[in-house]
């Protein structure tokens, strides 16, 4: 059959366009997974045994399973339970909560690991437990993952690639599209794959930024 | 029991962490503007005793008094988290390793609490800021980040930090300790200062040339109780107590 | 929770976990056999090398797996390759997980050069004598554990091949949604069987583990 690439830059358009999909998906879940691994860290660490516990199992099965079968629960099992979201926000609340436990294991170590001395300085200027968690322990523990942090949200780029299988309109399912019309796999997941490396090297770029302009208050 | 006289009052102090007796029976009493140094060796007691008076390790027996009202009073566990915050306002603590918060700059370190407590406007905060690092010479690093701070001026720092709350009573919990010895003179000219402007303090320190130059009295601590006090000439040049004078002597040594 | 359901489709359920087991073991040998490779170019005395190995690192860590394996899988043919779904995702998915295993390898292999190949060195022995003899010994062992991240990650990512319909845990779990509506049972299901493979291999990571460090 071989290879032909005249076909492509009629369909750049719609390439593109997933494109922008794509990053409004990832961007919109890793700031869920942030907000919710904060979140969640607090709770696994300092909420009461009958909503750490719970929370714990769901974090455990979180980790344990891939996220493409999470993706089929979370968008099947809101269709059952009634709730028809679009493909988009199911495909964010999937990606977000995968990452949000991810980024919650992270947080976690880190709050425990920050020096005991910190609590104590806060809480002896009058701060209560939940005041100094709030303004100095939990910010600082984010601050000591935001690299790790940073490779979660990559993996998060990548991983959005599965959402086009509960039909998300993004740069995989946008190729799909052109190869539906024009039977050419090779060139348009060439594509894509071009894209999404693209993508990524912004992001690292980004995110190398953002590690040293918060390298000086660790 | 009577009502407090003194504007701290430590009554039959106790503390045992299971069978092992950290602090047995001390009563210690201070007046406003006092300077109090507690020296003692390690493992003698003499932090636990300063970390009890804001709580930091509660006592298991015994009171709490300062400036008429109970630190350590029995109260609900919520109303006495209220109580003990609110005690802690007015009780500034430093400590050996500084402590400051590492993901904020020094003027959000000395301002945070304030700002979040007192619910201080944003010039004013600033403006407290200034007035707190002026006093302890670090307005030059207002905008640095901890990281970015020697020993000595960390230190400075956070003792600008404590101010700024404009505590009744300092707590120095051997506060130039880890402190390179060519830094310990600036932290130990801002202590000069605090007590020429009659800044209550109690003082857990090593330095007993310090405590000799500024302190009113003297407590030397040994294995849970307070084995000698006075004012400094006398518990340093004549004690009467035979484990002041071996504590002394080997100070002495250890210190050439 | 519908017990009778999962009574009914369980075996089925088991026989998929029997694919994915069979995926983990084939693709991660594979991924060693890559990383192993990968690691090797990446540390190489030849600079085409070198690149060779930081290209094939940066690339499939910088794009989807899914897309990895369609370009495989649908594009294949069309340069000649032909393989069937089940082929075409232990091949995919093991060189991905291949290059993340270089960076395991590479880091371990690093970290142990640095003070022991240079005591070897000064002992007389030839670099590639002092890579044998003592590096390699000591980076094998650290790098069980990483590896073990590795293969966890690895034995989830098997996942992907639904996409190109290989009936393994995720497709059967994804094809009794559609057809009994009942999507929690079915991810429970194979959910657990997924964590049940996942604990069993962190087990054998840790004897492994223990093992080699007791020598």
């Amino acid at each position: 059959m071989g290879l032909d690439f005249s076909v492509v830059p009629g369909w750049l358009d719609t390439i593109l366009l997933g494109g922008l999909w794509t990053i409004a998906i990832t961007l919109s879940a890793a700031v869920l997974s942030f907000v919710g691994g904060i979140l969640f860290a607090v709770i696994a660490l300092y909420a009461p045994w009958i909503v750490r516990q719970p929370f714990r199992l769901f974090a455990w099965l979180f980790m344990g399973t891939p996220l493409l079968l999470q993706l089929f629960l979370i968008y099947f099992g809101l269709i059952q339970i009634g709730i028809n979201l679009p493909a988009f926000v199911a495909g964010v609340i999937g990606l977000g909560l995968h990452f949000a436990v991810y980024n919650s294991e992270l947080i976690q170590t880190a709050i425990v690991a920050v020096d005991k001395g910190q609590m104590e300085a806060a809480r002896t200027l009058g701060l209560s437990r939940s005041q100094a968690l709030r303004k100095v322990v939990v910010p600082q523990a984010v601050r000591d993952v935001i690299p790790p942090i940073g490779n979660n949200m990559i993996a998060l780029l990548k991983d959005s690639a599965l959402v086009s299988v509960i039909g998300v309109g993004e740069l995989t399912l946008s190729a799909q599209l052109a190869i539906g019309r024009t039977y050419r796999p090779f060139e348009f997941y060439l594509v894509a794959a071009v894209c999404y490396y693209i993508i990524n090297l912004g992001m690292e770029a980004v995110l190398r930024r953002i590690e040293r302009r918060t390298a000086l208050s660790r | 029991m009577t009502d407090p006289q003194h504007f701290v009052e430590i009554r039959h102090a106790q503390k045992s962490y299971g069978k092992f007796e950290v602090l047995k029976d001390i009563s210690l009493t201070v007046e406003r503007g006092q300077i109090v140094a507690i020296i003692g060796p390690s493992g003698s007691g003499k932090s636990t005793l300063l970390r009890a008076i804001n709580d930091l390790d509660p006592l298991t027996g015994g009171e709490i008094w300062l400036d008429g009202v109970q630190v350590n009073k029995k109260l609900p566990h919520r109303q006495y988290e209220k109580h003990i915050n609110a005690m802690r306002q007015h009780v500034g603590m430093v400590f050996q390793h500084f402590n400051l918060f590492p993901h904020l700059t020094v003027r959000e370190n000395v301002t945070m609490a304030p700002k979040l407590l007192k619910g201080i406007s944003e010039d004013e905060a600033n403006k407290l800021a200034e007035e707190q690092l002026n006093h302890v010479g670090m307005i030059e690093r207002i905008d640095y980040y901890p990281s970015q701070l020697s020993g000595g001026q960390k230190q400075r720092v956070a003792i600008a930090r404590a101010l700024a709350m404009r505590p009744k009573l300092m707590l120095f919990d051997e506060a130039t300790s880890a402190l390179d010895p060519e830094l310990v003179e600036e932290v130990n000219q801002v202590m000069k200062t605090l007590a020429e402007e009659h800044m209550t303090m109690i003082i857990v320190t090593h330095e007993m040339d310090f405590a000799a130059s500024v302190c009113d009295r003297v407590l030397f601590m040994d294995q849970g109780v307070v084995v000698e006090e006075g004012p400094p000439e006398k518990v340093f040049r004549n004690p009467d107590q035979e484990r002041t004078r071996e504590f002394l002597r080997k100070h002495l040594e250890g210190a050439k | 929770m519908d017990w009778e359901l999962i009574l009914k489709v369980y075996p089925y359920f088991l026989e998929a976990a029997w694919v994915t087991i069979q995926l983990s073991v084939l693709t991660v040998a594979l991924g060693l056999v890559c990383g192993a490779l990968g690691a090797a170019a990446r540390l190489s005395r030849f600079a085409l090398l070198r690149f060779l190995g930081a290209a094939y690192v940066s690339v499939i860590r910088g794009t989807p797996a899914l897309i990895q394996l369609f370009l495989l899988y649908f594009g294949g043919p069309q340069i000649g390759i032909q393989l069937d779904a089940f082929e075409a995702g232990v091949i995919g998915l093991g060189i991905n997980i291949g290059a993340y295993m270089t960076e395991t390898m590479r880091g371990a292999i690093i970290s142990v050069d640095r003070g022991q190949g240079e005591a070897a060195r000064t002992l007389g022995l030839s670099q590639f004598q002092a890579f044998r003899k003592v590096v390699l010994p000591q980076a094998l062992r650290l790098m069980i554990r990483p590896l073990g991240v590795n293969i966890n990650a690895q034995i989830k990512g098997t996942a992907l091949v639904a996409a190109i319909s290989v009936v393994e845990l995720t497709y059967t779990a994804q094809r009794y949604i559609g057809s009994t509506y009942k999507p929690f049972e079915m991810f429970m299901l194979s959910g657990l069987l997924y964590m049940a493979i996942i604990y069993a291999t962190g087990k054998g990571i840790t004897y492994l583990d223990s093992r080699v460090r007791l020598q």
